[in-house]
């Protein structure tokens, strides 16, 4: 997991600014995206009008009125506040990459063959198509492709990430982002974005919140909430009329307090506080939703398609064994397979001298000949035709490859074939690893010496992460060019729960579309423009920011860090959004019994002096009783910010288990919170007598 | 309180316990198709309508079909009451039904509300009650039981692999409709009727009887074929009595075990349903979770009224009548019940009847205490989902399961579906909808009446009690219930047309979301259950449903009740009494 950008949820000058948000959200036109708050808000307005008039007509009471006006309005603009703090992490992250758009100046290339006929352009008249030259110490002008060139970039603008990445014209790593630095070398770049629809923009207005629109289960919440509310406007608009008849006819600040304490303000105020720090905790992870129904799916999803390399194992294989056939040392075979890969630049080649090194403490060695000659040395090294590599000295010649590769040339060169060597190979690539086999020839006649063990390296604690998801109902699929064989080795061993082999590009999509017609919804990862397609089949696809345009332009979510391990954590963040509302809504509507329990005592024990049996919570009279409760509704939205900001407490379980916990947290916790809250409100209210 | 009275509260369950599956799989049976010893009696029936069984409707066609059907039958019956004095059968020489009576009456029937503002005896002919109401005893729930199919069908629809663009469709409503009349409700009354004839009730066409009392008074004994009657108008969840005392009249339910085979036959269909939905969308389990629910608000409360009523009135006590029950007495608040029955089979029976919207009842609820008429006001008021109407019951719980399942299936990180079908915000929006309808009508009508003079009017005891009347009035009108608190003479142009809407709005407004979001979920391909699923079985379930279906009930009706029964009660313990 890559570190959290940290900052603290409360911060001075993001809470300065949501502060001042908070009014400037106070216009009609604001508060009517939200039912619940709007109701709330037209109460207040209505509770003010009643303060004023019997402010200037003398009633008594009128006192109460206004710390009710008062109180209203602060629910308001709590959850104004709520909302405005978690923009202003957004904007604060915004501000931040706003600053990297500095004026900047291009080299646009007049003929794009000819690096040295250029034009120095302002950045901004750039547009699509336009080709560029950067050299060392250049920004990036906007988001390009490499068309020629190498070099290395400094993307910690976008990325937070200081160590340089190399970008190179052709292939998956072609893809630049504007506002990058040009570290070292240079690069022949084609725009591929006209001014404001660069991805830098496009996060900014992301993270902004700009282009913020509700997503599927926050309309479908807000139905709820506002059926809810409806049917407690209808509670207590009718009520006035049974109460006329039981000669106990309310006022109608009271009538407003009541339906402010009953519908959900709590969920209703924090509503979009939560859906904006869900995304701003992805940002936090360093990872960029194209939209909150990104974030949202993330929590749906059933199937994760993970590929092997890089994701389950580390990189390449790695020799991890030498398997000695009759007749030759383990210290033998070390030593010629290590000779034979000291040239080998490859990571096999590599981790050959490694194991030879670790295991038989051989060291490297500077290839010579028999006289000291390096030029007698020759190495062969590994074609797609002969799939051998090896070196050629005076003293002989050393080959290592695939299996049938080095039996024929074995063959070829007189040798005869161990009977043990057929075994060997064969229990090496049952267990899904790769089998090198080593040979040598000397005095004209070649042997087989012995069988290096390749084998992929699964990343520690992965296995237990896919234990995780498995409890959470969530399938891993993990996706390898490898053979079948191969493929079921590593999958039993890293504990994935089903694999695809053989994988080419079209084999993944038409993967997504099965698991999507049995009623699944698939994540996914992928870099190249190849993976476009399955990355915009997939429900969510995670584009890592290394990668191709094409592929971040498919896929719904960039990872900055280029991390694929990351879906994990983003499934989890898109689990706590949803848990977080569902929390949430249930805190809120338990909390009405205690309201009741409050406020209907509080309106009728003047008629029925018997309903006194009611008011459990022994408040103070009916005034304090009434305000203790608007009193407790307001601030429970303050008192709940930090859980909206951070989202509850998540751990990776089965779906009962958290259910349970959180029904007894936030069903049961909603239940018995207001009747102590509101009891304190009213003591406190009586000691400092404002009622 | 006795052992007996508690033990008659577990017998009944363990008897609907033991009832369940049978009738369940026998329901299973009749609408999946594989009964067909009806069959040469049902294809005449297609062929005579035009309907082809094999043909599937969307939700639409459904929906408009019971539509039409509904108010068709209803606008008949009208004609059909209008003109009793001209039909056969009517040894009285009764005279046709006034307007707005009529106007009620065959809404109240079509609805399954049955809801009775007239006497029967004295304004229905026989042809009447066994052609024009008896026929909506049967139609009516035959219907409710439709939409609860279509609405589970909707649920356990899978695409075919073979069309998968086919139309999302949920059943054909004139074989739901034949099906459940002619395998289920016509063979299980005829059992019924015999049953009830053997424990005396009447089945005659003979005028009324003239007898002399001992006084030397004369006296009209209403005659006429009641058993055959009564065994649909419990069977059916209908309630409608051939008399005015309903099943409080010795001919309607004579003995004990005549009223403790009324009280099963209400329950028995809404029970076995529970069943039948658990196998059609292949989670039995989850049936009996919906059951569980079901039997626990049912049992609490039975027990709350029993314990309420033999109790007794606290203001008897204080004036020292002995009202502890007794070998001689039975102690308590025997007001307004019947001796035969008890406190014990009174309070039962008040409990089933408007648990489950069939609005029979055999003993006066206007006079149970405030607490004991409490129970029957809320067990309506949660929506009729305690078993609840044939086919109503299943289908408005299934709305609070949604509703459920939406609330607290966000709990679990996931977006809410249910049993693979997801909960967007176009099936909350129906489920809203259906939700909405009880506190939009039944609060600003009960509200209109308390402050309209022509409301009052009709208002035979004053406070709390009174507010108690008229909220019940429209709670049993708009819950399709139709069983009646007494104590408020309904038989006026204000309460026959205001009443008459709600039921209406609590039959048809509810229907059309609940079709809406059968169709919707039809439309759906359902995601596998996995361990991330929210379960919506076992205990932790059936205690989150239980919640949600009080929570949504009581919250919404808590201030009209403080002002009523809640207050009455408080009031009844400082010595007052309304």
């Amino acid at each position: 997991m890559s570190a959290a950008t940290g900052r603290p949820l409360f911060d001075a000058p993001i809470v300065k600014r949501a502060l001042s948000e908070a009014f400037t959200k106070l216009t009609p036109r604001h508060q009517a995206r939200n039912p619940v708050m709007f109701t709330v808000f037209v109460g207040s307005a209505l509770t003010t009008l009643i303060a004023a008039r019997d402010l200037f007509t003398g009633v008594p009471g009128v006192g109460v009125t206004l710390q009710l006006a008062a109180w209203l309005w602060f629910t308001v603009l709590f959850a104004n506040f709520a909302e405005a703090m978690a923009e202003g992490r957004g904007k604060a992250q915004a501000d931040a990459m706003r600053k990297s758009q500095t004026q900047t100046f291009a080299r646009r290339l007049i003929n794009p063959n000819d690096r040295m006929l250029f034009d120095t352009v302002n950045a901004t008249e750039l547009m699509k198509g336009d080709v560029v030259l950067c050299v060392a110490g250049d920004i990036i002008p906007r988001d390009a492709e490499a068309i020629q060139g190498v070099a290395s970039v400094d993307e910690s603008a976008i990325t937070g990430e200081s160590a340089p990445v190399i970008r190179e014209a052709g292939g998956d790593r072609s893809a630049l982002t504007g506002g990058t630095k040009v570290l070292s070398d240079w690069l022949v770049l084609r725009v591929t974005a006209n001014p404001g629809e660069s991805f830098l923009d496009r996060m900014i207005a992301l993270v902004e919140g700009a282009v913020r629109q509700k997503t599927p289960n926050e309309i479908a919440l807000t139905i709820l909430l506002a059926g809810m509310t409806i049917i407690f406007i209808l509670a207590v608009a009718t009520l006035q009329p049974m109460a006329a008849y039981s000669n106990a006819p309310a006022s109608v600040p009271v009538l407003v307090a009541l339906t402010v304490c009953l519908i959900p303000t709590t969920i209703g105020g924090l509503l979009s506080a939560i859906g904006i720090a869900g995304m701003d905790r992805l940002i936090q992870q360093n990872v960029i939703a194209t939209s909150g129904r990104a974030v949202e799916a993330a929590g749906d999803v059933n199937t994760l398609l993970l590929d092997k390399t890089g994701t389950i194992t580390l990189g390449n294989r790695q020799a991890t064994k030498f398997h000695v056939l009759p007749g030759i040392t383990e210290q033998q075979l070390a030593d010629r397979a290590q000779l034979a890969s000291l040239a080998d630049e490859t990571p096999e080649g590599r981790s050959i001298v490694i194991l030879a090194k670790e295991q038989y403490n051989l060291r490297g060695r500077e290839l010579t000949g028999a006289a000291g000659n390096p030029d007698d040395v020759k190495f062969v090294a590994f074609t797609a035709e002969t799939r051998m590599s090896g070196v050629d000295t005076p003293a002989g010649e050393l080959r290592k490859g695939a299996a049938d590769a080095v039996v024929t040339w074995v063959r070829t060169h007189g040798g005869v074939l161990p009977d043990a060597l057929g075994a060997t190979v064969d229990a090496i690539a049952r267990e899904g690893a790769t089998p090198l086999v080593v040979a040598e020839r000397s005095e004209g006649v070649a042997r087989i010496l012995g069988v290096i063990e390749l084998r992929d390296v699964v990343k520690g604690g992965i296995r237990e992460r896919f234990e995780r998801l498995r409890a959470m109902g969530i399938r891993t699929v993990m996706i390898t060019g490898d053979n079948p064989l191969t493929a079921a080795a590593i999958a039993r061993e890293a504990g994935v729960d089903d694999f695809l082999a053989e994988a080419r590009p079209e084999d993944k999509l038409a993967l997504i579309r099965r698991e999507q017609a049995g009623g699944r919804l698939v994540a996914m990862t992928g870099d190249g423009t190849n993976d476009a397609p399955a990355l915009a089949q997939a429900d969510v696809g995670v584009a890592m920011n290394s990668g191709t345009n094409a592929a971040k332009e498919a896929g719904n979510m960039v990872d900055l860090d280029s991390n694929p391990t990351k879906l994990i954590e983003i499934v989890e963040i898109g689990k706590q959004l949803l848990m977080t509302r569902g929390a949430l809504t249930t805190f809120s509507i338990s909390n009405d019994v205690a309201k009741y329990f409050a406020i209907i005592p509080a309106m009728f024990v003047g008629a029925f002096p018997a309903l006194a049996a009611l008011n459990i919570m022994r408040l103070h009279s009916p005034s304090s009783a009434i305000l203790s409760s608007v009193i407790f509704n307001a601030l429970i939205i303050v008192a709940l910010i930090p859980l909206a900001l951070r989202g509850v407490q998540y751990r990776p379980m089965g779906a009962a288990v958290i259910l349970r916990r959180n029904l007894v947290v936030y069903g049961l916790g909603g239940l018995l919170v207001p009747f102590v809250g509101i009891k304190i409100v009213d003591v406190l209210l009586v000691a400092l007598h404002l009622v | 309180m006795t052992l007996l009275g508690w033990s008659q509260i577990v017998v009944f369950a363990l008897l609907l316990l033991a009832l369940t599956p049978p009738v369940g799989a026998y329901l299973l049976r009749t609408f999946d198709g594989r009964f067909t010893w009806l069959g040469w009696l049902e294809r005449p029936l297609y062929r005579a309508a035009g309907v082809n069984p094999a043909d599937g409707q969307d939700w639409r066609e459904y929906t408009v079909a019971v539509l039409i059907f509904s108010l068709v039958g209803t606008l008949v019956t009208y004609a059909g009451l209008r003109a009793q004095a001209l039909l056969p059968l009517n040894p009285q020489a009764l005279p046709g039904v006034v307007p707005r009576q009529a106007f009620e009456t065959a809404i109240s029937f079509a609805t399954n509300t049955n809801w009775q503002s007239y006497v029967g005896e004295t304004t229905m002919s026989y042809l009447s009650q066994m052609v024009q109401l008896t026929f909506h005893n049967f139609v009516s729930a035959a219907t409710g039981l439709g939409v609860a199919l279509a609405l589970t069908r909707g649920i356990a629809r899978r695409k075919d692999p073979q069309a998968p663009a086919a139309r999302a469709t949920v059943g054909n409503f004139w074989v739901d409709l034949v099906r459940g009349t002619l395998y289920v409700l016509l063979p299980a009354s005829v059992i019924l009727a015999l049953i009830f004839v053997s424990q005396g009730v009447i089945q005659n066409f003979a005028p009324a009887l003239e007898a002399t009392t001992l006084e030397g008074a004369k006296q009209l004994i209403a005659m006429g074929p009641v058993a055959s009657q009564e065994a649909i108008k419990q069977l059916g969840t209908n309630g409608g009595g051939f008399f005015n005392a309903n099943s409080a009249h010795p001919f309607e339910n004579p003995t004990p075990l005549s009223n403790w085979f009324q009280m099963l036959a209400i329950f028995i269909l809404p029970a076995g349903i529970t069943w039948t939905f658990g196998r059609m969308v292949r989670q039995p389990k989850h049936g009996w979770s919906l059951w569980t629910a079901m039997m626990l608000l049912f049992v609490v409360g039975a027990g709350i009224a029993y314990s309420a009523e033999a109790h007794g009135n606290p203001v008897h006590a204080a004036r020292g009548v002995d009202i502890v029950a007794s070998a001689t007495q039975s102690g308590g608040n025997m007001e307004g019940k019947e001796v035969r029955f008890g406190i014990a089979a009174s309070t039962l029976f008040a409990t089933i009847t408007t648990d489950a919207s069939c609005g029979a009842v055999n003993a006066m609820h206007d006079s149970f205490t405030a607490i004991g008429g409490l129970v029957p006001l809320v067990n309506m008021q949660l929506g009729e989902v305690i078993f609840g109407g044939v086919g109503a019951g299943l289908y408005g719980i299934l709305v609070m399961v949604v509703i459920t399942v939406f609330i607290a299936g966000l709990m679990v990180g996931r977006t809410p579906e249910y049993l693979g079908k997801r909960i967007r915000s176009r099936e909350i929006r129906m489920a809203m909808l259906y939700a909405l309808v009880f506190p939009m009508v039944i609060l600003p009508l009960t509200a209109l009446a308390l402050a309209r003079p022509e409301g009052l009017a009709g208002l035979n005891n004053a406070g709390p009690h009174g507010l108690s009347e008229i909220l019940y009035a429209f709670t049993s009108a708009t819950a399709n219930n139709g069983s009646a608190f007494a104590g408020l003479t309904g038989g006026t142009t204000f309460y026959n047309t205001l009443l008459g809407l709600a039921m209406l709005a609590g039959r048809f407004a509810m229907i059309v979301p609940a079709m809406a979001l059968a169709g919707f979920l039809a439309e759906q391909e359902p995601s596998p259950e996995t361990a991330g699923t929210f379960p919506v079985r076992g205990p932790l379930f059936v205690f989150l449903l239980i919640g949600v279906i009080l929570i949504v009930g009581a919250l919404t009706f808590f201030p009209a009740l403080a002002l009523g029964p809640i207050v009455e009660h408080l009031l009844t313990a400082t010595g007052r009494l309304f």
